[in-house]
């Protein structure tokens, strides 16, 4: 049941790497990478590790997606590569 | 470099302090204290269960963000002055180092709580409020750095 849990999480972990890769979308990249550092929260609760899951939660899913939104509002909202 | 940083200030000001939206004023106003309380709560239980001074820091910080990026950084002014930030950065630093040279002033080493300055208390409770007022430090310290992050990442 576990384990089950676990590889949910690495599932959609790696889909949401993906997601936030290839989708054109700026803020939607920054918002998904929100996502990803959440769901790293989650898997690191899994494996028991609470101290180093809040931070991650906190510093990745506050702090970092503030800052990357304030960034990408300074720039065009598209990528354009 | 400085005209453009003014322009893009101004017309960041314009665009972004009138988000125009009651429900994000309003949600963002009700959830920033709860936020602020979570973060004290954190802070103050950073002994003995997971937290700190770091995580209770970021999410005083995360507050403050939310007001500075939903109301704008003029209207968000009374909740922490954008002058402030870098002097009580500053004054945390200060709080943990001079902690930790007044114990090796006193006789021990860096940040060795047991050579603090108060007689009146067990040995134990002594490194109880050293640590204490060592995470005072760190949490003003990270709170204020991010808001000043914030605040020079606009340019205003």
């Amino acid at each position: 049941m576990h384990w089950m849990i676990e590889f949910l999480l690495f599932v959609i972990l790696i889909v949401a790497a993906l997601v936030g890769l290839t989708v054109r979308n700026l803020l939607a990249a920054a918002v998904i990478l929100t996502i990803f550092s959440f769901l790293t929260a989650a898997i690191m609760v899994s494996l028991g590790a609470i101290d180093v899951a809040f931070t991650e939660a906190v510093v990745g899913a506050g702090a970092v997606g503030v800052f990357s939104i304030v960034a990408i509002l300074m720039t065009s909202r598209k990528s354009r590569d | 470099m400085s005209t453009t940083n003014t322009e893009l200030c101004s017309k960041e000001s314009s665009m972004m302090a009138p988000t125009e939206s009651p429900i994000v004023h309003l949600a963002s106003r009700g959830i920033s204290p709860v936020i602020l309380l979570v973060g004290m709560y954190v802070f103050f239980h950073g002994h003995y269960s997971p937290g700190g001074g770091f995580q209770g820091g970021v999410l005083l910080a995360a507050a403050i963000l939310l007001l500075r990026l939903s109301l704008g950084t003029s209207l968000s002014q009374p909740v922490m002055p954008s002058w402030i930030t870098l002097r009580l950065s500053a004054l945390g630093a200060l709080i943990f180092a001079g902690i930790g040279l007044l114990s090796i002033l006193l006789g021990g080493n860096f940040l060795d709580y047991h050579y603090l300055p108060m007689p009146w208390l067990e040995p134990a409770y002594l490194r109880y409020y050293g640590i204490l007022l060592v995470e005072v430090g760190v949490t003003i310290t990270v709170m204020t750095t991010l808001v000043a992050i914030y605040d020079d990442l606009l340019g205003c």
